[in-house]
């Protein structure tokens, strides 16, 4: 009895030391070698030279934030932004609504980016479930009286009534955490696309879906003094198409399109 | 086009079910030893040509995961006294207990984040190492049980060491290789440079960095396993570069799982068999799939709503429906890996990613994982089918009596058991509820999912969850312990009792299981079974956000 217990962990303790000089050493080695050796450019993170230097890799992304010369990545929940060092979702949930103290809900920071990107681009940043200011329009319904839980007094009330009750602005440090809470979707359509107000996967999303390029390129245009119709050519040059016609979805690689607009003679 | 994208891999799937069902029948029933394969044996100090009982079985499964958790506990916390560290100091213990249990168990729940904690040697030399055998250690459980069905009057299933080194170096490994190298093609990194800081366009400072992340990748999905090397998984684009690398990693955690019920139709000689298991399978499969991109294309939420369409956590490349087919077919199997993040999902798509761990994970499960986890919901069918009718129900020839039922009414018990507990006991102290990261029905569903994950060795998470806490450790490397391997024992014990058994002839009463019928009955005992267990709680979570 004692046998059949210590012989299978003796044999366990060498096939531990096989399988990881196997598969943890020969394997990755080998597996490198002939990745370098065949894709060389690949296998190491299909870095991008500017003028001798390396700027960046064109599968990941960067923040061109307050540079208005440039197009603009989507928002990132990576860090302060596309840090690769601490790659991160936001991981909000789709009814994530109510701002709190220790943080703007995912719904405000929706509005609050489409109102910004509104402002540079110059079109409406409108949004359905946001008020004009940019945070969620949300109400805490009470018997009574309804308030506009994400707007602090003494800010003005989207709506000044719902349902015939007196909407409020919201006092802060009171608790409304008792009032149904009823998100009011208004009769807007968003202009911003939906790429502009997300925060992506991986934190480091290299694209911008076309919608948003062609959103951004009168503007890019207007800065650099080139006429619009270049810039919409540079554009459809750094748009990949879906795979064989039918994987994923069309997206403009964004330090592509602006390395070349740097490169422009 | 994300219809075609689904359509797409199903033809991919069907025109390799034969070959790679085949050579997997070979692989497990040949008698043959490759040279290798012999030295690696003497080596291991093991007699390839004697077969185990089930409890020897057992016990070389339990010896050789006991012995890797101890190994991939030391390389963590001996990770700074070793080469390739990154300069990143000792994992701590809780992380490191917990990291060793969840790479075992096939789980690959992950508590840390691969970028800043991990070095590349113990990434490859621990992580996917495991990520290997785990995998070959769930098909060889699988190949047991069906060896149970297929064998006459013996008491034996099988050589455990020679099933784990075959499915290792006949099956694994081979296809991990050129996958590797597809992968790289797409863009997926190999090699084995550390951070480096670059100066980016607007003279700003970005971290690049590296790592031997294709060959880790592929066996990732391969296995069934999920842990990504970097904190966003597939979604990071040195992982998952291209809306065709995306398809590719689908293909892989599919490829195993699907292509095993052609091995066990071939193994007990009836290919019809497999086939109905098979159908079992994608009927339930493919109806998450199609839900899951419909919810998500819908984006039926305040939020998604607000942005016209549900993109929050999701990439461009991929898109909504190719990141909603990902996800169905990451829970669908025991894989775990994202390219999107599940939290932020429509209450109903985010649902369906519960659900699909909730089925037990065998739609079509993972590695061996899948079959063993479908052929006991078979055996449960013929057993309320023997009911209904009033004779004893027989599964493959092989009567299932009292021992047998048990076992798998054991089997079936675990999840549930440590699911609904694990809930709620997080739920009922503040250590638990603290970890939430979303209040009301979301919170909780995030807490549900963190139990459903590690009780079924899914490995993904409702990633707001904050895990990496000494509590979360400890409670949910429990539920992954003995999620995996209590399991895997009611299964080889059944195994066990069934090769022992002589065949039963058919007769007039017995219940055809290849046809369309009993194909109908285990689905329906699969959902009905899945629905009364958990739609409380998925009541007063997804349902609850999805409703209000």
């Amino acid at each position: 009895m004692r046998n059949a217990w210590i012989r299978p962990h003796l044999a366990a303790l060498r096939a531990v030391a096989v399988m990881t000089v196997l598969l943890g050493l020969v394997y990755p080695l080998v597996t490198t070698g002939v990745a370098q050796a065949l894709f060389h450019g690949k296998a190491n993170g299909s870095l991008i030279e500017k003028d001798g230097r390396t700027v960046g890799s064109a599968l990941v992304g960067q923040s061109f934030e307050g540079h208005r010369e440039y197009f603009q990545s989507r928002p990132s929940a990576a860090g302060d932004g596309y840090d690769m060092l601490s790659t991160a979702a936001s991981n909000l949930g789709p009814e994530d609504v109510l701002d709190t103290p220790d943080r703007p809900s995912l719904l405000t920071q929706v509005c609050a980016r489409s109102r910004a990107v509104g402002e540079l681009e110059g079109v409406s940043g409108a949004r359905p479930y946001c008020t004009g200011d940019g945070v969620g329009a949300v109400l805490k319904v009470f018997p009574d009286r309804a308030v506009s839980v994400n707007q602090a007094c003494p800010a003005r009330p989207f709506t000044d009534t719902y349902e015939g009750l007196t909407v409020e602005c919201a006092e802060p440090g009171e608790d409304y955490a008792a009032g149904r809470t009823v998100p009011v979707r208004g009769d807007v359509r968003a202009v911003v696309p939906a790429d502009a107000v997300t925060a992506s996967g991986s934190g480091l999303d290299p694209h911008i879906s076309v919608a948003y390029a062609e959103l951004q390129a009168p503007r890019v245009a207007a800065e650099r003094g080139l006429d619009l119709a270049g810039v919409r050519a540079l554009i459809e040059r750094h748009t990949t198409g879906r795979a064989l016609g039918f994987m994923g979805e069309p997206a403009v690689n964004v330090l592509e399109l602006n390395l070349a607009l740097d490169t422009r003679p | 086009m994300g219809w075609i994208f689904i359509l797409s891999l199903i033809v991919a799937l069907g025109l390799v079910y034969r070959p790679l069902g085949d050579h997997m029948y070979r692989c497990y029933s040949g008698a043959k030893h490759t040279a290798v394969e012999r030295g690696v044996y003497r080596l291991l100090g093991v007699r390839p040509d004697t077969e185990q009982r089930w409890g020897g079985y057992a016990r070389a499964l339990l010896a050789f995961s006991v012995v890797s958790v101890l190994f991939v506990y030391g390389m963590q916390r001996l990770q700074d006294k070793l080469l390739l560290s990154l300069g990143f100091d000792a994992v701590p213990d809780h992380i490191a207990w917990n990291t060793a249990i969840s790479f075992v168990t096939n789980t690959n729940w992950q508590a840390y984040s691969g970028e800043s904690t991990m070095g590349h040697l113990t990434q490859m030399a621990a992580l996917a190492v495991q990520n290997f055998v785990s995998a070959s250690a769930g098909m060889a459980v699988a190949i047991a049980l069906v060896r149970g069905f297929a064998r006459r009057g013996s008491d034996t299933i099988g050589n455990f060491w020679v099933d784990l080194v075959r499915g290792t170096l006949r099956i694994l490994l081979p296809i991990a290789f050129v996958g590797a190298l597809v992968l790289v093609a797409g863009g997926v990194v190999q090699n084995f440079t550390g951070p480096h800081s670059v100066e980016t366009l607007v003279g700003g400072t970005q971290n690049l960095t590296g790592g031997p992340v294709a060959g880790q990748e592929v066996i990732k999905e391969l296995g069934t396993n999920g842990g990504g090397f970097y904190n966003t998984n597939s979604a990071h684009p040195f992982e998952n570069a291209t809306a065709w690398t995306n398809w590719f990693e689908i293909f892989l955690i599919l490829l195993i799982p699907i292509c095993l019920t052609r091995t066990f139709g071939r193994m007990v000689g009836q290919v019809r068999q497999g086939h109905a298991i098979l159908a079992v399978m994608s009927t339930l499969a493919i109806a998450s799939v199609v839900l899951t991109n419909v919810f998500e294309l819908a984006g039926d939420a305040t939020v998604p709503q607000a942005v016209g369409a549900a993109m929050e956590g999701k990439d461009v490349r991929f898109g909504v429906a190719n990141s909603a087919t990902f996800a169905a077919a990451t829970t669908l199997t025991s894989t775990g890996a994202v390219n999107s993040f599940h939290d932020s999902y429509t209450p109903f798509g985010g649902m369906m990613t519960l659900v699909n761990m909730m089925l037990g994970e065998v739609a079509p499960g993972g590695v061996g994982a899948g079959l063993y986890g479908m052929l006991i919901l078979a055996v449960i069918t013929v057993f309320v089918a023997g009911l209904m009718v009033g004779r004893t129900p027989e599964y493959l020839g092989k009567k299932i009596g009292a021992r047998e039922i048990k076992l798998a009414s054991l089997y079936f018990l675990v999840t549930p058991l440590l699911v609904l507990t694990g809930t709620a006991v997080a739920m009922g102290n503040a250590e638990g509820v603290k970890a939430m990261l979303n209040d009301g029905p979301h919170g909780f569903s995030e807490i549900l999912y963190a139990f459903t994950s590690a009780s079924n060795n899914n490995g993904s998470a409702f990633g707001g969850v904050t895990v990496n806490t000494p509590w979360y450790d400890v409670a949910l490397g429990l539920c992954m312990v003995l999620g995996r391997f209590l399991p895997i024992i009611f299964v080889l014990a059944l195994a066990g009792s069934l090769a022992a058994q002589k065949p039963v002839p058919e007769s007039a009463g017995t219940l055809p299981t290849h046809r369309p019928q009993f194909v109908g009955l285990v689905v329906g005992v699969t959902v009905v079974l899945v629905a009364l267990t958990f739609l409380p709680a998925l009541a007063l979570g997804p349902i609850a956000e999805g409703l209000l």
